[in-house]
């Protein structure tokens, strides 16, 4: 008896479950990055406005677009948050199923950061220097080997006599992805024999040499979790990690961030642009949800509003760095018209 | 008997004592070497252990030592008047215009007037960070329930910003420079001055248990997902237990003995070993993107999580079954039962508590499971609590993973209390299955 009653009950679930009907609430993919700007968002609309919050899922950028880019319907994505912008392929494909029009909403800017232990004294390096103590090949005297160096004052003497030791996310990471742009590609592309390279034609090889990362010890992957790299950083006084900035915003009494070519990590200084290693960060809308699901132009508003991405915004307390004034307008103009993205902007 | 033969049979007679000599002192020699063997594999157990307890006191006292704190919460204790103007500037009340009342501003007014001295518009904002948004939501929602509170001076006892938490706690230190905290000196003043008022007050954090997720620490809590986890849980019972008893029951008494049976006895048995995140590809091909059921669902959580749990339910209970002595069935067909009969009327009640058990393992095991549930989409932030199994929702470990992953320092703490909740859960689980086995299980 008990197992027949069991037995409905289960089959109910699966009728029941299998008529999956039109959602009432928005659903949102994409970037881990953006996932902690992106929840207080949604959990501020869905209180001042009473409906229900919306559900947002750390994906990663790449794994959100090819979500987002499925198709159009209740059961795709309405919204994907990104820490670069979208790709031509990933466009070109979103068109190819049929989700046509999608909006460009840049948010505001996130600082990648070189942190070590207060402990520690603050150390201030060019990238070039981050460059020759992270990639797996470095060209010493025109001739590009694995890399030598050992300690940091291998590098420069003005660097400290310590081991290079440096704790950062996995190569899943958009935090990497961004880092290795940023840092290691634009360093690399500076450098004469770099140069001689791509006169020779060699794009293809100089790409990977400049964006492999060293894999003898001394770059260590730590996860996608940045608490542990603070939490290590904190035990460890000789090692670096590299992370967001609002890890270092909120652990400023353990570590501190290192100089990049001069300039410190500071809200300021991100947010102004003069701090080399900082990336935008996006939400792409899905146009033809907007009206069918309820609720997502209501959201962008709340997100595009000068108290959540202003510069006394709730999202800079949480370690967003705003764009300056003329760009917030410009994208809370985009949200406001939903002005459809063309493969021509890219 | 010749001298020869004599001397002989002593030569033999002195040989043989001499063997039993040697054979005694070899063993004597050798005795104190397996004592010793026997001793050093004693020691090895007992470090054995002594290393696993090890860990688990240093697992256990790390995860206490930094959760337990959760559970106590700081709170500010305000009187707030709820002012027409505020919260419904056209005296409608009605619940669309007191939805969009200012209730943040409602709560600003009580504590600009607690603090008459701050007036510039810096400081002001630096005040309203001591308190947490969840006041006007706290104000929202006494006033959407009772609408006469209107014009009315309440108290409201709400939880202070989650960095004062932290200060109250000592997690942040008043020590360090100003600078590498977040909080001011001058915040730091205000907190004081609310707590020589009497204002503050600690007590047991229900939020963590009455809430769904959050990106506000002191807001945020477990309850959204100990219901996801539930539904999940339901639904994996719901099906596996039957489907697998089934199946153990046909595979054990009723099918032949042959090549076929062999080959899904074989991969049964390698289904019990398979990573569960192949499930949860499996979950995405089958049931999100052929069924198209919805996606974050604990539905969906379930049926992936039964498809990992049936070879393990399976394997348990025809240990069960095989454990019913041959007797006990011989006797029912000697007085004449059927087959069925023996089997329902006999067999299963006297397997049942070894199949039960095997159940409640594989259900523990299945509440600790998150690779799965990160292919079918569980691995969001879901504020609202779900009502059904069909709505988003999120299950106890993903709630640790995803607060393990957060920047606030708050989250620290909540991270090792939701591992406390589960582990609490994952014990009581457990010590079900220990006490049905005691209460049940018969030796024969």
């Amino acid at each position: 008896m008990l197992k027949k009653t069991l037995a409905l009950t289960a089959l109910a679930t699966v009728a029941i479950a299998g008529t999956a009907e039109a959602r009432d609430q928005i659903r949102a993919v994409g970037s881990s990055t953006v996932y902690p700007f992106s929840t207080v968002v949604a959990e501020n609309f869905a209180k001042t406005s009473g409906g229900k919050a919306p559900v947002i899922e750390s994906t990663g950028t790449g794994g959100g677009f090819k979500l987002f880019c499925a198709g159009v319907g209740p059961e795709h994505p309405d919204l994907s948050n990104a820490s670069r912008r979208i790709k031509k392929s990933e466009l070109e494909t979103c068109e190819k199923n049929g989700v046509k029009d999608v909006v460009e909403v840049k948010v505001g800017y996130d600082g990648i950061v070189v942190a070590n232990s207060k402990a520690a004294k603050v150390m201030s390096v060019t990238r070039e220097q981050v460059f020759r103590a992270l990639a797996k090949e470095v060209p010493v005297n025109g001739q590009w080997v694995a890399n030598p160096y050992k300690k940091w004052s291998d590098i420069d003497a003005s660097l400290p006599a310590q081991e290079i030791e440096v704790l950062g996310p996995p190569p899943t990471s958009g935090t990497r992805d961004a880092f290795v742009e940023l840092v290691m590609d634009a360093a690399c592309e500076k450098l004469p024999e770099a140069k001689a390279m791509k006169d020779a034609g060699k794009e293809k090889e100089l790409k990977g040499k400049c964006q492999s990362v060293r894999e003898d010890g001394a770059y260590i992957e730590a996860g996608e979790n940045d608490n542990l790299i603070v939490q290590k950083l904190d035990a460890n006084k000789n090692s670096f990690g590299i992370f967001g900035y609002s890890f270092l915003e909120e652990n400023a009494d353990k570590i501190q961030g290192s100089k990049v070519d001069g300039k410190d990590p500071t809200f300021e200084n991100i947010s102004a642009g003069s701090y080399a290693v900082s990336r935008p960060l996006y939400v792409y809308v899905k146009k033809a949800h907007v009206g069918t699901i309820p609720g997502i132009d209501g959201f962008m508003k709340e997100f595009s509003s000068e108290k959540a991405w202003g510069e006394d915004g709730y999202l800079t307390n949480k370690g967003l760095i705003p764009m300056p004034k003329e760009e917030r307008a410009k994208f809370a103009k985009a949200v406001a018209e939903m002005t459809v993205l063309s493969a021509g902007d890219l | 008997m010749s001298t020869a033969e004599k001397q002989m049979d002593t030569n033999t007679a002195s040989a043989s004592d001499i063997r039993k000599r040697k054979i005694a002192d070899v063993v004597n020699a050798g005795l104190k070497r397996r004592y010793a063997a026997e001793r050093r594999f004693r020691f090895y157990g007992i470090a054995a252990i002594a290393l696993s307890l090890i860990m688990l006191v240093v697992l256990f006292v790390t995860i206490l030592g930094n959760g337990l704190t959760a559970f106590v919460q700081t709170r500010v204790t305000m009187d707030v008047v709820v002012s027409a103007e505020r919260i419904d500037p056209q005296g409608t009340r009605k619940r669309e215009d007191l939805i969009t009342g200012d209730y943040q501003g409602a709560v600003r007014d009580a504590v600009l007037a607690l603090f008459p001295d701050v007036t510039s518009r810096k400081d002001r904002k630096d005040l309203m960070e001591l308190f947490s948004t969840g006041a006007g939501y706290e104000l929202q929602k006494q006033v959407m329930a009772n609408p006469d509170l209107i014009g009315k001076t309440i108290r409201i006892e709400v939880p202070v910003a989650s960095e004062f938490d932290m200060l109250a706690k000592g997690y942040i230190s008043r020590t360090v420079p100003e600078a590498e905290r977040k909080i001011s000196d001058k915040q730091i003043a205000w907190y004081d001055a609310l707590k020589s008022k009497g204002m503050i007050s600690t007590g047991f954090n229900t939020t963590l248990f009455s809430a769904g997720d959050s990106r506000q620490p002191e807001l945020a809590g477990l309850w959204g997902a100990v219901v996801g986890s539930f539904y999940t849980l339901v639904v994996t019972l719901a099906l596996s237990f039957p489907i697998g008893v089934a199946a153990a029951i046909y595979l054990e008494e009723f099918a032949p003995k042959n090549k076929w049976t062999d080959i899904i006895e074989v991969n049964i048995n390698n289904l019990a070993a398979v990573p569960s995140i192949v499930f949860g590809l499996l979950g995405l091909a089958v049931f999100l993107q052929f069924f198209g059921l919805p996606r974050s669902a604990p539905v969906v959580g379930g049926l992936v999580l039964m498809l990992m749990n049936l070879p393990i339910i399976i394997i348990a209970s025809r240990a069960a079954l095989k454990s019913v002595p041959p007797s006990i069935r011989e006797a029912a067909l000697g007085l004449g039962a059927s087959k069925l009969q023996m089997i329902f009327h006999h067999v299963l009640p006297l397997a049942m508590p070894g199949m039960l058990t095997g159940t409640i393992i594989g259900m523990a095991h299945a509440l600790g499971e998150t690779a799965p549930l990160l292919m079918i989409g569980m691995v969001a932030f879901v504020v609202d609590i779900p009502h059904t199994p069909l709505d988003p929702s999120t299950v106890l470990p993903v709630q640790i993973y995803l607060w393990a992953d957060s920047p606030e320092r708050a989250f620290v703490e909540r991270t090792s209390a939701a591992i406390i909740v589960l582990l609490g859960f994952l014990i009581l689980m457990n010590a079900a299955a220990v006490l049905l086995r005691k209460k049940f299980e018969r030796r024969w």
